[in-house]
């Protein structure tokens, strides 16, 4: 029995500690936001942030997850209106979208470093994962918007 | 001014639930949930129920392309349904809607008709419902936005559902439907994405994420090497990894591939992780047959041999050989592209259960009638008993043509049959790259002659691959297809002779996005470019001139049989304007003709494929052996656009998926065996590496027509001759594995 928080909440797993926290999230927490698409920490789809930090799920193992916190996609906001998600609709950012929760846990991430980034340090940031479909120059734009809308909320709460 | 559709709210204000986790709402007609008695359906693409909702099936696959967030705004604007009391279902497999196979870009323009007619079926039923309850002639009826007007009095669609439900169905031929000018939905800019609010909270059920209770998951050990069949199987250790259930052999494969089971060994299990900790343990003793003789380098030698020898002519005009002893110059080059996977972000995946004679299945299938009549050919149903095998549709990771071939369909199915569980099978992404549906090696030869004046007198263009019909038909040998960016080419020149070479098969060869456009629109291209070079012309100038004379190209008159993508020439010609146009149109856009800086160059391809007319003009920076993509434009001629946003995605991703292919693309085998396998050794452009893209839409009348393959053809070509305009190295092999893409 493995414990951690995931997206919030304490849960138990029961699974082994070599399980990469990717399988355990999808088939036995059955949250299936976070995709696979490589296995090996090269493609960035099954990122997700555990305590704060981008990581890929498919090469971690349960036994480094035990007892951190883990946000995934589904967790990202209540309303699904984190201004990351808002920007990426408001431009279409999808196609097929199976890679998108992993580009959109990246963005995320960067965003908390850098709340204005340059097209230089999106690039940066988002080398990491993949999109098949091709919907690099959206990712960029939406990150810009996102970065304004999310310092627009900052601002209307301070 | 449309609003866009927030999915989420919409979903509340209908009290629908959003999309679930286990089969979402969207997927599952058996859990559509009607509200009100009544189900007012007279067409098989909509109906609506007592309280006025709309519920829209979607009959193709969504797969990136958009085709649910477009081919429901034809029935929706038709009816003059208000969007947000919409609801769009997908479809199971079923002849009532006529074909579901989502590919060869043809969603748009073969249903179009049919689902502009669905909408104003309804419409004109409740608008004689109205005149009913008014006691008024129909033609004072007003429909609009899910009302009836007449005078000052409105009455809403709820209202009228009973009534237009029980009235006679018009017939097609009487119908008035809208134009383009009354359409509110279809053509604009701005309509968000169906599944947009559920992509981006991970709601969104992709073939991977089905869940069903009870269900267990399969990997499979897949023979190497094609037709290959396991000697002999030692499955105790895997038997020992926790959570592994059970290992089942699959039958042997043989030939024909069609698109049946691979054959090997599954390992099932309680979760992905067992399963695959299970495969690794297995000890097979493969027998590898025939194929293993085969390997990509040693294969050239015959491949460049057939090219010389073509054995079949496809189009002809003049002499090209006279032309050649008149000439001026005479220009040569050889071409090569290698064998691409799909690598679709989500490999395949299919989950099957069975109850009784029952068979149920849940696929990222592009065909879920194929999916179907593969189900039965595996489980051995009749055909009588169809609609005993249901096929849902799930949303797609990515197409490309991978999940037209529904192997892993019958996969899911047979081991359900076998364990009587539910069974889930996945594809790692090695099992993507290592048994896939290949597009295939080509090699290519171009000849061409200039006059004094530099005009161009003859055109020659042999091609040799491994032909797709060797999947369905081993005794296959000639190269394919030359209809698509070989036979097909618009030039103006008095000499033609456009040829195929033969050669033998030893892996499964299919058909990846634009399928032989991709090779043949670069080997051409880039071989007019290098004319233009020979003539001392400017590029575009010089294809704009090749193109010709305002015509419709009669491809009959050089005894060419072209499949015109299985349309009519008289409905969808091949206009010489329409692709002169769009050249003009990019390479205003690009600035083309202004002074770049040294190492800077500019390049253009264009091609008519898929009916849709696209040139692209790619500005690139060189250094050394590096190449940065600095510009983009392409300019697109699709008809009619229902969708302009997912149009230009399209464009997007055409651009990134031909840099992809150009830089990285290149699947080989050793003794039969694919020696790529993931990311790493089949890699992709990434975000660093590609700039904005400047898409230019035509605004045009003509009929629609689709945009999911035809801009990738020119992609590679622009790029190479960009290359060559920068630093004068011509690149004739593709990937380009001398240079780096930074
Ligand atoms: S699936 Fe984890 S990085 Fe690709
Ligand atoms: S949207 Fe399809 S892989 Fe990124």
């Amino acid at each position: 029995m493995t414990e951690l928080k995931i997206n919030g909440q304490l849960t138990q797993l029961e699974v082994s500690e070599d399980m990469p926290l990717l399988w355990a999230l999808r088939d036995v927490a059955k949250l299936t936001g976070s995709k696979y698409g490589c296995g090996k920490g090269i493609c960035g789809a099954c990122t997700v942030h555990i305590d704060g930090q981008p990581m890929r799920s498919c090469i971690t193992p349960m036994s480094y997850a035990k007892g951190k916190s883990v946000t995934t996609i589904e967790g990202l906001s209540e309303q699904g209106d984190h201004p990351v998600q808002q920007a990426w609709q408001n431009l279409n950012v999808a196609q097929c979208g199976y890679c998108q929760s992993g580009q959109i846990m990246s963005a995320v991430a960067l965003l908390e470093n850098n709340p204005n980034p340059s097209d230089e340090d999106i690039n940066g940031a988002m080398a990491g994962n993949i999109c098949r479909c091709g919907t690099y120059p959206r990712i960029r734009a939406a990150i810009k918007q996102a970065a304004k809308l999310k310092q627009a909320d900052e601002g209307a709460q301070s | 001014m449309i609003k866009k559709l927030n999915r989420r709210q919409f979903l509340k204000s209908t009290g629908l639930a959003s999309g679930t986790l286990v089969l979402g709402v969207q997927f599952s007609p058996l859990m559509a949930k009607h509200h009100g008695e009544i189900q007012f359906s007279p067409d098989v693409f909509v109906s609506m129920d007592g309280t006025g909702q709309v519920t829209i099936i979607s009959h193709r696959s969504e797969m990136g392309q958009g085709i649910r967030s477009t081919l429901p705004l034809l029935v929706a604007d038709e009816l003059e349904a208000d969007w947000n009391r919409v609801t769009v279902k997908q479809a199971l497999g079923d002849a009532k809607y006529g074909s579901q196979n989502t590919d060869g870009s043809r969603s748009v323009r073969k249903n179009f008709q049919k689902l502009k007619e669905a909408g104003a079926i309804m419409r004109t039923m409740l608008q004689q419902a109205a005149a009913q309850v008014w006691s008024v002639p129909v033609d004072q009826v007003r429909i609009e936005h899910h009302q009836a007007h007449h005078k000052d009095e409105a009455l809403d669609f709820k209202e009228l559902v009973k009534i237009a439900s029980k009235l006679k169905v018009p017939e097609r031929d009487t119908l008035k439907l809208k134009t383009a000018a009354e359409q509110k939905y279809v053509g604009k800019p701005d309509m968000a994405l169906l599944d947009g609010a559920d992509i981006v909270t991970g709601k969104a059920v992709f073939g991977y994420d089905v869940q069903l209770d009870d269900m267990k998951t399969a990997v499979i050990a897949r023979p190497p090497v094609v037709f290959g069949t396991v000697k002999s199987v030692d499955d105790s250790e895997t038997l020992k990894v926790p959570g592994v259930v059970k290992v089942v052999q699959l039958p042997a494969l043989t030939p024909p591939a069609l698109f049946k089971m691979l054959g090997g060994v599954a390992v099932i299990a309680e979760n992905t992780w067992a399963a695959i900790e299970g495969r690794k343990k297995l000890n097979i003793e493969w027998n590898h047959g025939s194929n293993s003789s085969y390997s990509t380098n040693d294969h050239e030698a015959v491949f460049i041999k057939a090219l010389e020898n073509p054995k079949e002519v496809v189009r002809s005009r003049g002499d090209v050989e006279q032309a050649k002893a008149n000439a001026t110059k005479t220009i040569e080059a050889d071409y090569h592209v290698a064998g691409l996977a799909h690598a679709t972000m989500e490999p395949p995946a299919a989950t099957a259960r069975i109850t009784g004679d029952r068979v149920e299945v849940w696929a990222c299938t592009q065909t879920p009638q194929a999916s179907q009549r593969n189900v039965m050919g595996t489980l051995e149903i009749p055909q009588e008993n169809a609609a005993n095998v249901e096929i849902n549709v799930t949303l797609l990771g990515g197409g490309f043509g991978r999940k037209s071939k529904p192997d892993f369909v019958a996969e899911a199915a047979y081991l359900a049959h076998q364990t009587k569980m539910p069974i889930k099978v996945l594809w790692t992404r090695e099992d993507e790259i290592k048994h896939g549906y290949y597009h295939s090696p080509s090699y290519q030869q171009l000849k061409g002659t200039l006059d004094e004046n530099n005009r161009v007198t003859s055109w020659y263009h042999a091609m040799v691959n491994h032909p797709i019909s060797s999947t369905f038909d081993p005794t296959a040998k000639l190269a394919g297809s030359t209809d698509l960016g070989q036979g097909d080419m618009m030039f103006d020149v008095p000499n033609i002779k456009i040829a195929l070479g033969e050669t033998d098969t030893f892996m499964r060869i299919g058909w990846v996005r634009s399928v032989t456009n991709i090779n043949n629109v670069f080997a051409a291209s880039s071989f007019v470019d290098e004319m233009a070079h020979a003539a001392g012309k400017d590029s575009k100038d010089f294809l704009l001139e090749l193109i010709g004379d305002d015509r419709i190209e009669d491809f009959s008159k050089d005894g060419f049989e072209y499949s015109n993508y299985g349309e009519p020439a008289e409905q969808y010609p091949a206009e010489t304007s329409r692709l002169k146009n769009v050249i003009q149109l990019a390479a205003k856009e690009a600035n083309w003709g202004e002074k770049l800086p040294e190492g800077t160059g500019m390049g253009i391809a264009a091609w008519r494929s898929f009916l849709s007319y696209i040139a692209v003009v790619i500005k690139v920076s060189t250094n050394g052996n590096q190449v940065k993509i600095e510009d983009v434009h392409m300019a697109v001629d699709a008809g009619q656009l229902l969708n302009p946003d997912r149009v230009k995605s399209q464009m997007e991703g055409s651009l990134i998926f031909g840099a992809s292919l150009a830089f990285y693309g290149e699947i080989t085998a050793k003794d039969g065996i694919i020696e790529q396998g993931n990311f790493d050794d089949y890699q992709m452009t990434r975000i660093n590496q590609i700039p904005d893209v400047h898409v230019h839409l035509v605004n045009s009348t003509a009929i629609p027509t689709g945009v999911g393959e035809p801009g990738l053809p020119p992609v590679a070509p622009a790029l190479c001759n960009a290359i060559f305009a920068a630093n004068g190295q011509r690149h004739r092999r593709l990937p380009l594995k001398d240079l780096r893409l930074v």
